[in-house]
Parts: C-alpha cells; structure tokens; sequence
C-alpha cells in the first residue's frame, strides 16, 4: 500500500483535501486524470461482455440443439462464476502475466453464466405450438431456430445480457489485480480520500446504468411485438 | 400445384419403441379430392398421429400414405409440408410477427416475391373475413381468440395447397364462435373444395364438417369410415353406436334443412272464399285442415272441417298457423318446433312468407327412412346464411 501513501502525499489543495473531504474544486481540477482509467474500463466492460457473449450465445445454441450437453455445460459456467474473482485473478497470473488479456479472461468467465442460463431458458421459453406450428408449415431446423426460437427468446437474452454487463462493470473495478487497470485502479490509489472514491466509484456506476439503458434501449427496438401485448 | 389431392393411407402403422401396441394399427382409407374426412374418436386413438403421419411431422413405421400417388416417404419432409397446409388447435402464431408476416411464412419460404406475398395476405386476410388495412400490421396478441384462429386459417392457407391438415382448429373456442367459425369455414369450403383432414374429439363436429367421417378407437384401429348419414344409420358396431350417441336420428335431421325434402301439399284458403270450393280442397288435402291464407299468401290459421259451416270462409280459426317453419331450417329445429305446438302441422313459408308445403311428423320420419346417399354432407349440406 505504499503507492497510497505517495498519492496522499501528492495531494495538493487546502483543508478540504487535508481532511479527506468531499471537494468540488479538486475534482473539477483532477477530472482528466480518469478519463484514461474510464476508458480502460469501458474497453474491459465491452470487449469481456461481447467476446463472453459470442461464446455462451453459441454454447447454448449447441446444447438446445444436443441436450445432453445441456448439465455439463451448466455445470462449468456455474464452476467458473464461483471462483472468487480476485483470486481467480491472481490464478491466471502466473499463466497469461500481468495486463489486459488476463484481466479480459477472468472477466469473460464470469459472463459467460448470465448469458449461458438466459438463452437456454429464454430458448426453452419459446411456446411449443408456435415450434409445432413451425416445423408444420416446412420451416428447416435452421430456419426454425433463426426465425422463429431466437427471436422469440430475445426479452431472455437481453435481460441475459444486461445482468451479465452491469456485473461486469463491478467486477472489471477488481482488474487492476491482474494489471488491467480501469477505475478500480484510482480507487485503491486513494482509498481514504472521499472526492477521489466519489469521481471513479460514480463513474463506474455511471457506466453500469449507461450501458443497461443502451441494451434497453436496443432490446426495445428488436422487440416491437412485446409491446403489442398491452 | 394442383387444387385438391387425393389422400391414401395404405396399411399405415406407427409403432413406438418400448410400446407393444401400436398407436395407429395399419390405417386404411382414401380421402378423394376435394372432401373434408374428419378423424374422431376418444382420447389415445391415434387421430392426431394419424393426421401428423401426413405431412411427416410423425413418421410412419409401416405401410405407407400416399399423396396423388406419389409416397410421402419420398419426400423431403419441409419441402413436402410446405405442400400442405397446418392449422392446430393453439394455432401457433409467432407472436413476434404480425398478422401479415405470420400469413407470409411459407410463401417467403417458397420465395414468392414481395408485391405477390403483400397481394396474397391481404387476398387471404378477405376470405376470412377481415379487413386487411385493419389487422395486417398487428401482432397476435392485439387480436380476439376467433379472429387469431381466422389468421390460423388464412396462414395455412397461404399458397393455396392442395391438402389441409386441421388438428382441433376451433377446439379452443366459445361455443358460439365456434359454430359461427364452423360455418364459415364450410362455406369457405364450398368455393375452395380442398383436400382436407379435419381431427377433433367431437362426434357433433365430426358430423357437421365431414363428407366422411373415420371412427377411430383405442389402439389406431379404425372402426368405421363412412358418410356421416351412413355412420348414424348403420353404425359398424357397438363402439360405434356409442361413440354417435343414442340421438342418432336426431343427429341425422341435422344434417338435412327443410327446403332438401319432400313436403306435403298445403291447401289453402282465403277469408272470404265460398265454402262449398273450400270443403273440395279439403277433401283433395293430405291433411284433415285447410290453411288460411292472406292475400299474399301468409299463413294465418288452420280451419277444421267444423268451421265450414257458413256460406263463405270466416276468421273462426281452429287455430293459430302455428309454427311456421322456413325453407333454410335445419329439420331437427323444426322437429322441435312442431313437438313445442299444440298442432302436429307446421307451414313452411319461403324467403317471401309464402306458404310453400306442409311439415308433419310423418314427413320427417319418413325422411330418417331415406338412404343415407341421398342425405348431404359437409359442405354441401350447408346452406350460406345469405
């Protein structure tokens, strides 16, 4: 914790600085100092939910297609996401080294569930006569499965998603462990300083509800029929 | 693609693994081109198995089915069901699609272009009676049960194929919607005359619908498959007896209206007529009463031999010309009427009121003495409304 120590050091300013305080004028002055650490956690965020998301999305499509892969499949992305995350972060080390990629490895495993679970319950959700109906009229498995059972598991695999990216924006704050940085970085850089908690805590869960309102949003657009219902 | 198919199934069997008995037991029948031949029976007789050994959404074990000659074994099993329309009792719309892309299923399957799809549902949306502007763009959930079941219809419909598979489509309705969808579906029928296989549990929907009707029992083996008018009078065996019901020939009048049958000769009066010509139409009558008529030939009385008794026909009706029964009856319905009144006549009036013949209790049993050939069936034993 000797990095701390220099930072408070380093702390210039008057009695509100000294006191640890909640200062306006000092955040105003030392805002560009986080834009680096935001935008290494938007990367870590984005990169971590897609890339998961590619995987899972396309594990659960194997497993809707071959159920008995369904419990082992499972059973992994639930092993993975009870790692405690710090420590899987120090596991992953000695293996990938300190920086990004083990970070970004550590924080795809644990979307990888959130993703994994909602699209196999939103597939297993799709109403069994319109899949009856379906296969009636001559749709192929194929065309079953991209126009009819995808579509209509979406609400499951966005609210998939939503979860899978606000969890993510919490757990890439623990990055730094593994030298990824983002903002849990300046966290820990001046934990004691309420102003420094304030601007990286706030942004980081700024970005959790700017991103949750950006899937929303999208989700709303692909979605028009839910909205019919009312 | 041809209007209608012919349908065959030859010694058709499906056999699950582990069950020893079969679910459908080497099924034989020909559904000719154009006919509606409904499968009924109890729950666990293999109707809709049968019906889904059609289109291969079940595959058949043994034997074979043929469609226009050709086995359905040959065939691709999305090409050949995109040959044959689908509709099933839970009718599954896609909810996410609208009424309009739920009805362009098969044909973008067979890659018609848009301006003939776009043509085609609104065409379709019309023939069951909705407005296209109305409902084309909405989504299921937006709509009734029995105008969800129309699209159900319509999207089956699509390219207009040859054979219909239909598995208890209206069994999810309001009675009343029922037989209002019922009719307008034979009506329908009248003008398309497809091929169709029509499943329900409903013997009083099996006889309405069907030109033949196949009794499955317990096991897939077929009882009985007949005319519906066949069926309730010569019933194969008890379980066909039972399965029809003890009202058969109640059932059977409901196949028939009053305008397909022979009436008796109405004699009739006006007030005012001279008796003596009077009292020689009753003496040339099939019955002991002459009717009253007005001026424009509306009933209004009957009158007894007792009430010619002064120079000219009075108003001292026996009795009120009571029930009058229309051409478009259903004869059951005037049966009912005829035991509701206190006489055992009724006169039957056409569109205009006029007095066209006489119904008696021994007109309609002479009926239920006909051969069932002469009896119609399905569509043709419905009269439109209009």
């Amino acid at each position: 914790m000797t990095l701390a120590q220099v930072q408070i050091q380093q702390r210039e300013g008057g009695t509100c600085e000294a006191n640890n305080g909640f200062c306006p004028d000092w955040i105003a002055d030392n805002l560009d100092r986080y834009v680096d650490p935001f935008l290494q956690h938007v990367f870590l965020t984005v990169t971590s939910v897609a890339i998961g998301f590619v995987i899972a999305f396309a594990l659960a499509l194997l497993a809707h297609r071959k159920r008995w892969l369904l419990p082992p499949l499972s059973a992994s992305s639930q092993i993975l996401y009870g790692i405690p995350s710090v420590a899987l972060f120090l596991l992953l080390l000695p293996i990938t080294g300190r920086g990004s990629v083990t970070g970004l490895i550590a924080l795809v495993s644990y979307t990888l569930i959130f993703v994994f679970v909602n699209v196999t319950t939103g597939l297993d959700g799709v109403p069994k006569d319109s899949v009856d109906a379906a296969r009636g009229m001559g749709l192929t498995e194929r065309q079953l499965l991209w126009r009819v059972e995808v579509p209509l598991a979406l609400p499951e695999i966005f609210a998939g998603l939503r979860i899978a990216t606000t969890t993510t924006v919490g757990l890439a704050a623990l990055a730094f462990f593994a030298g990824a940085g983002g903002l849990g970085e300046e966290i820990t850089r001046d934990k004691g300083f309420q102003s420094n908690i304030a601007v990286a805590g706030g942004l980081a869960v700024l970005l959790a509800l700017v991103l949750d309102l950006l899937i929303l949003v999208v989700q709303r657009l692909m979605t028009p029929w839910r909205r019919a219902a009312m | 693609m041809p209007e209608a198919a012919t349908l065959e199934f030859r010694g058709a069997i499906k056999r699950y693994p582990g069950h020893e008995e079969p679910a459908v037991n080497e099924l034989s029948l020909t559904v000719p081109a154009g006919e509606i031949c409904v499968l009924v029976g109890p729950s666990g007789c293999g109707k809709t198995t049968a019906m889904r050994m059609v289109n291969r959404m079940i595959d058949i074990t043994g034997g074979d089915i043929l469609l226009d000659d050709r086995s359905v074994t040959d065939r691709e099993p999305a090409e050949l069901r995109r040959e044959i329309g689908y509709a099933i009792q839970q009718i599954g719309l896609f909810p996410h699609l609208t009424v309009g892309d739920n009805i362009a299923t098969v044909p973008r399957l067979l890659g018609w272009d848009k301006p003939r799809i776009a043509e085609r549902v609104d065409e379709l949306l019309e023939l069951v009676s909705l407005d296209p502007g109305d409902t084309r763009d909405r989504y299921p959930a937006q709509l009734s049960g029995g105008q969800r079941q129309r699209i159900g219809v319509a999207r089956a419909l699509a390219v207009d194929p040859p054979l219909m598979l239909m598995d208890e489509p209206f069994g999810a309705i309001d009675p009343i919607n029922r037989e209002s969808l019922q009719n307008e579906f034979l009506r329908l029928q009248q003008r398309l005359r497809k091929t169709i296989v029509f499943v329900t549990h409903d013997i009083d929907e099996a006889i309405k619908m069907g030109d033949r009707i196949a009794i499955l029992k317990e096991g897939g083996h077929l009882a009985q498959y007949a005319s519906p008018a066949e069926l309730l009078m010569y019933p194969a065996d008890k379980f066909v007896e039972d399965f029809v019901g003890a009202d058969r020939a109640l059932k059977r009048l409901a196949l028939q209206r009053v305008r397909d049958i022979d009436l008796w000769k109405a004699a009739t009066v006006r007030v005012g007529e001279p008796v003596p010509g009077a009292r020689a139409k009753l003496d040339d009558a099939d019955i002991d009463y002459l009717l009253v008529v007005d001026d424009d030939g509306r009933p209004r009385g009957w009158l007894s031999d007792r009430g010619l008794s002064g120079e000219r026909v009075t108003e001292e009706f026996r009795s009120k010309a009571q029930p009058v029964v229309e051409m478009d009856d259903v004869l059951r319905d005037a049966l009912s009427d005829l035991l509701e009144s206190e006489t055992r006549y009724g006169a039957v009036v056409d569109d205009g009121g006029r007095v066209q013949g006489i119904l008696s209790l021994e007109v309609i049993s002479h009926v239920l003495q006909a051969p069932p050939e002469e009896v119609p069936h399905g569509a043709d034993a419905f009269v439109p409304e209009d």
